[in-house]
Formats: structure tokens, C-alpha cells, sequence
């Protein structure tokens, strides 16, 4: 099957930074209400805005491969970078999320996320490829660390 | 006699499908022909969520469209007369197909809005038109009891009065191989109760529930029993005068028919002392400035134009179903339902949740793969062109009480044949191999 690339199986079941851990500036709970899955999350960031820096994720996630790959993936490439640079590539996983299968994604931007650029041909599990992503959105704004509507 | 004419027990026996006979079935039914995912053949185990229609049903629909399209029961022109005509006598071989008098049965758009419909009954009583509608009013010290294995449609509505009316809501817990645990029945149904709603066949399991026992016990404290059907008046022989309850809600696309149509089946009587839900056009006797009358049932429960194209849908679905037997039908889908039991029997990667055996179980199979998630079983199914339900299946206690997020679930219709069920388990042991897991 295409659509479970290794990379895929490999952060589904060794999902990296995986586990709660103290020292966080919001914690959230998101469930997908369709299939069940859920997942908390909490964000750490040291500074305000966009410059701030996303010192931790940490989470527990229960969901199908795709979900807890996902989550995985967002934990790999946001940890150690600015709001400003997660909220863009935050974008660029939604745009290729939601393409179709029109944009394979870009490696430089999303790193191991672009294995999950299959997802796109099955509508259905968009949402479980977002639910880590979306938790991760909504923490930066319960925080205050951005705005309600910001982009992304 | 016995009360518990639903199961196969009580069913006399009957001639199987010959495959001749499954093909000509097969014909009629053109979607199954599709192909999906890279033209491969559709097997489709998804018919719990929705069946898929005879072109009798279409023909019917389309000919409501083509010959007598007027709003029923308004207008004295030819085509609304004829259209009535054919309204009601749909209602008649509907309420017929479940044993029940035309007057009795009542048009809902799904079942979810039969059970509304129910539950509103209850929060808009008493009701000062009908003063037998005290027996539905609930005030706070009375309870309501549900089951565990609830559909959110028969769980979330009665939330919601017991919350709106201070009543409370008790439950039947789920005890072991997904059977509903009557251990505590006595100290649950009390004089306290007023309404007990349950399901008749599980839409997860499978679980055919007790229905005579439960309800003889609701019946000894003056409660009444609402019994959610979807998941058996398509797949069993089914006589509401035996049953033992006095409501209980189907859906007609779960039975072949249109999406968009329901039923509601009430006992004369206790549809007589029940306040309407919704209100408006047609269910009215006498409208004032200030008040009005309403109509006796079946028409004071449907205000506004009908559907009336799934209506007649509806009927031609009923009247297939009768032509082909039901009893037959249930022979057929538990001869398929063994098939699917023996073959998780030989898997012990996977497993078979709810009853184990033939014995007080219908045709909805739900099964887990341990260390993969449902979706994730449900998407290389689905690439192998094998169509079936993943998630929680809108009941959602019932897998928190199993200790599961999610499963998934094949369920059969009339359609299915033992090769699909072969093609399942085909696709299902390509699982094992894509998450890398144990098989044994």
C-alpha cells in the first residue's frame, strides 16, 4: 500500500518526543468526532510572538497510524524553531494535505511530513493528518503566544 | 406463545440462496456492479451504515416524480388525490411489513428523528390537549433507563430531556461478549422508571438484546419501552404485536430504501396520549389566533410536506423484501454471519468483539486488530475494494466500555455473498504484513 510509507509506520510507532511533560505555557485536548481519536498536547515556548521559540511539544496521542505519525512529524520539525517558522510549516502541511495530491510537499519546509503526502488522495483521513497540527495551532493561541486567526 | 419471535429459534425452515439465485438478487441492485480503487470489484460489508437499493425502489421514486408529484393530504386536484392515494398506501404496506395498522405508523425522515420525536413526547408532557399524557411526563426523582450499547440517537435524546426535566438516566451496563449485563435489572427498572429505550439488534455487535425480559420488567412498574430497530427490521422476520414494546424507530436506508424516510411505529393508544414534536402544517384540526388543535396520529406527528418519493421508496423496498422472504433473508445473512465467525475463529491476530457465537447475534460484526488502529485495518481493506465501517460507529460508550477507541465493522444485507465474506478475510491478512505485526 502505498499510502503507508515507511517513514509513516516507523513515527507511528516510535513517535518522537512522544509523553506529557512539565513545563508548558498551554495544554490542549482535540478529538477527531468522527473516528474517536484524540489527542493532548501541550506547547512550550520561551519569548512572545512570532519570534518566540517552540522550546517543547509533548503529547499523548491516541489515534490511527496516520494521526500519531503526524503528531510525531510535528514534534521532529517544530521543536527548536520560531512560531514564525512552525506557523509556516504548519501551511505548508495543510496545503499539502488538502491538494488532492497536487502538491507532494516540500521536503526543505516539512521535512518527514512530505511521506505523508499520500494521505491527500483519501479525504477522509485528512483530518486524522491535521488533529496534532490543529492542537498545536490552538495551544499558540490559548497561550496568548499568537492571536485567534492568525495564519495557519 | 412466545414473545421473542425474532429469533431464529422460532423461524421455520427455510430454502437457502442457491447462487442462482444470489446472482439474480445481485442484478437488481446495479452499484454493486461498480468497480473501485483501480477497477477492482466492490465488496461492500457496509450495509449497517446504509444498504444500497433494488432498481425497484429507484423505479418507484422516479415514477412518484414522473406521474404524481403534489403535496399529499393538500389540494383536491387529480394529482394530489392520486398522490395521497399513494402516500398512504405506502404508510399501509410499510406498518403491514412489521405487523402493525396504517394508523400506527408513523413518517419520520431517519430514525434519529423517531427517536427525537419520542423523547420530546416525554419533555412536552403533560399537555393540556391530552390528559392521558401524564404517563409520559417526567419530573425530577423519575428515570429514564438506556443501555449501554446505545446508538448516539437513542442515548443523546434522552440525555437531553432527562437534562431539560431533572429526571435521571440510568443505564444497563454491557457485560461480558458485549451482552447487556441484566445482573442488577431489578434495582435499574423500579418504580421510578417511566421510559426504557434500548436497541433491538446492537449496530456494533451485533447483540440481539432481551427484549421480552426487559420489557416485561419495564411493563411491571408502568414504564414504557422504546425499542431502536434499524439494525433488525431489515434483516428479521419482525411482528411489533409480539414484541412486547410500545414504540419503536427504524430507518429506511438501512432496508434498501431511500435516505431521508423513517418510521415510527407506536401502539394505538399510547400514540393517542402523545403530545406532537413538531408542529405546523397538516398535523393541525382547528388553528385560532391563539391556539390550536391537532390532528389524531399518525397525522400529528407529520407537520410539513412529506417526503413523500421515499415515502413510496420506501414501500417498494418493503414490498421487495417481502418478495424475496424475509425469513429467508435472515437465513441467508446468519449462514454469512457463521462464515465471518469461523473466520476470525481461524485468526488469532484478530479479534471478534461481542457475542462469539450464532446464539443472540445478528449480522454486525465489529473485530480489532491489536497494535493497529481501526482506520488503519479500514484503509487497506478499502484499497483491496473491501467497504467497511471504521471508528466508533456513533456509540461511542459502548467502545469506552470495551476498552477500545475505535473498530471496525463489517455488516451485511441481503446482497452479500460467501465469496465477499472470502474476499474480506483475503484482504483482512494483508494487515498483518503492512504494520509489521505477529500473525499466528
Amino acid at each position: 500500500m502505498d499510502l503507508y510509507q515507511e517513514l509513516i509506520l516507523d513515527h507511528s510507532k516510535h513517535p518522537r518526543a512522544a509523553g506529557l511533560r512539565e513545563g508548558y505555557v498551554a495544554e490542549v485536548h482535540h478529538i477527531n468526532p468522527t473516528c474517536g481519536d484524540e489527542v493532548t498536547l501541550r506547547v512550550h515556548v520561551d519569548g512572545q510572538g512570532d519570534q518566540a521559540t517552540v522550546s517543547d511539544i509533548s503529547y499523548d496521542a491516541h489515534g490511527c497510524s496516520i494521526s500519531t505519525a503526524s503528531t510525531s512529524m510535528l514534534a521532529e520539525e517544530v521543536i527548536g524553531h520560531t512560531v514564525a517558522e512552525a506557523l509556516e510549516t504548519h501551511a505548508a502541511m495543510k496545503a499539502m494535505l488538502t491538494s488532492k495530491g497536487k502538491d507532494p510537499g516540500d521536503e526543505e519546509v516539512i521535512g518527514d511530513g512530505v511521506a505523508l503526502a499520500g494521505v491527500a488522495k483519501y479525504p477522509a483521513r485528512v483530518k486524522c493528518a491535521l488533529l496534532g497540527w490543529m492542537a498545536f495551532t490552538d495551544a499558540l493561541i490559548q497561550s496568548g503566544t499568537i492571536a485567534q486567526g492568525a495564519k495557519a | 406463545m412466545s414473545t421473542t419471535s425474532t429469533t431464529a429459534t422460532t423461524i421455520a425452515p427455510v430454502s437457502p440462496f442457491t447462487e442462482a439465485d444470489l446472482a439474480a438478487i445481485r442484478a437488481q441492485f446495479p452499484i454493486l456492479e461498480r468497480t473501485v480503487r483501480d477497477d477492482q470489484p466492490l465488496v461492500y460489508l457496509d450495509s449497517g451504515a446504509t444498504s444500497h437499493s433494488p432498481l425497484r425502489v429507484l423505479d418507484a421514486e422516479r415514477d412518484w416524480y414522473l406521474r404524481l408529484n403534489a403535496a399529499p393530504h393538500r389540494g383536491a386536484h387529480a394529482l394530489s388525490e392520486e398522490g395521497t392515494e399513494a402516500y398512504e398506501n405506502a404508510r399501509e404496506r410499510i406498518a403491514a411489513f412489521i405487523g402493525a395498522g396504517a394508523d400506527e405508523f408513523v413518517f419520520t425522515k431517519s430514525a434519529t428523528e423517531s427517536l427525537n420525536l419520542i423523547a420530546y413526547a416525554f419533555q412536552n408532557s403533560p399537555h393540556p390537549l391530552y390528559p392521558g399524557s401524564e404517563r409520559f411526563a417526567l419530573r425530577e426523582g423519575d428515570e429514564v433507563l438506556v443501555t449501554e450499547l446505545e446508538h448516539h440517537a437513542n442515548l443523546v435524546p434522552w440525555q437531553e430531556v432527562t437534562r431539560r426535566t431533572g429526571a435521571t438516566l440510568r443505564w444497563i451496563p454491557m457485560g461480558e461478549h458485549g451482552l447487556l449485563d441484566l445482573t442488577d435489572l431489578d434495582s435499574l427498572i423500579t418504580e421510578k422508571t417511566k421510559v426504557v429505550a434500548l436497541t433491538h439488534v446492537s449496530n456494533v455487535l451485533g447483540t440481539i438484546s432481551p427484549v421480552a425480559k426487559i420489557a416485561e420488567a419495564a411493563h411491571a412498574v408502568g414504564a414504557l419501552v422504546v425499542l431502536d430497530a434499524c439494525q433488525s427490521v431489515p434483516h428479521l422476520p419482525l411482528d411489533v404485536t409480539t414484541l412486547g414494546v410500545d414504540l419503536l424507530a427504524f430507518s429506511g436506508h438501512k432496508m434498501l430504501g431511500p435516505m431521508g424516510i423513517g418510521g415510527l411505529w407506536g401502539r394505538a393508544d399510547v400514540l393517542a396520549d402523545m403530545p406532537p414534536f413538531l408542529t405546523g402544517g397538516s398535523m393541525i384540526e382547528q388553528v385560532f389566533m391563539d391556539r390550536s388543535t391537532y390532528m389524531p396520529p399518525p397525522a400529528r406527528f407529520e407537520a410539513g410536506v412529506p417526503a413523500a418519493a421515499q415515502a413510496i421508496g420506501l414501500a417498494a423496498a418493503v414490498a421487495w423484501l417481502t418478495e424475496v422472504g424475509m425469513e429467508r433473508i435472515h437465513a441467508h445473512e446468519q449462514s454469512l454471519t457463521r462464515r465471518f465467525l469461523d473466520g476470525f475463529a481461524e485468526r488469532d491476530w484478530v479479534n471478534l468483539l461481542g457475542p462469539a457465537g450464532m446464539q443472540d447475534r445478528g449480522g454486525a460484526l465489529a473485530f480489532d486488530v491489536p497494535g493497529v488502529h481501526a482506520h488503519d485495518v479500514g484503509q487497506v481493506l478499502d484499497a483491496h475494494g473491501v467497504a467497511v465501517r471504521v471508528g466508533h460507529h456513533c456509540a461511542w460508550p459502548l467502545h469506552r466500555a470495551l476498552g477500545i477507541q475505535a473498530s471496525a465493522r463489517a455488516s451485511l444485507a441481503v446482497y452479500n455473498t460467501p465469496q465477499e465474506v472470502d474476499a474480506f478475510f483475503a484482504a483482512l491478512d494483508q494487515v498483518p504484513a503492512v504494520f509489521g505485526i505477529e500473525r499466528s
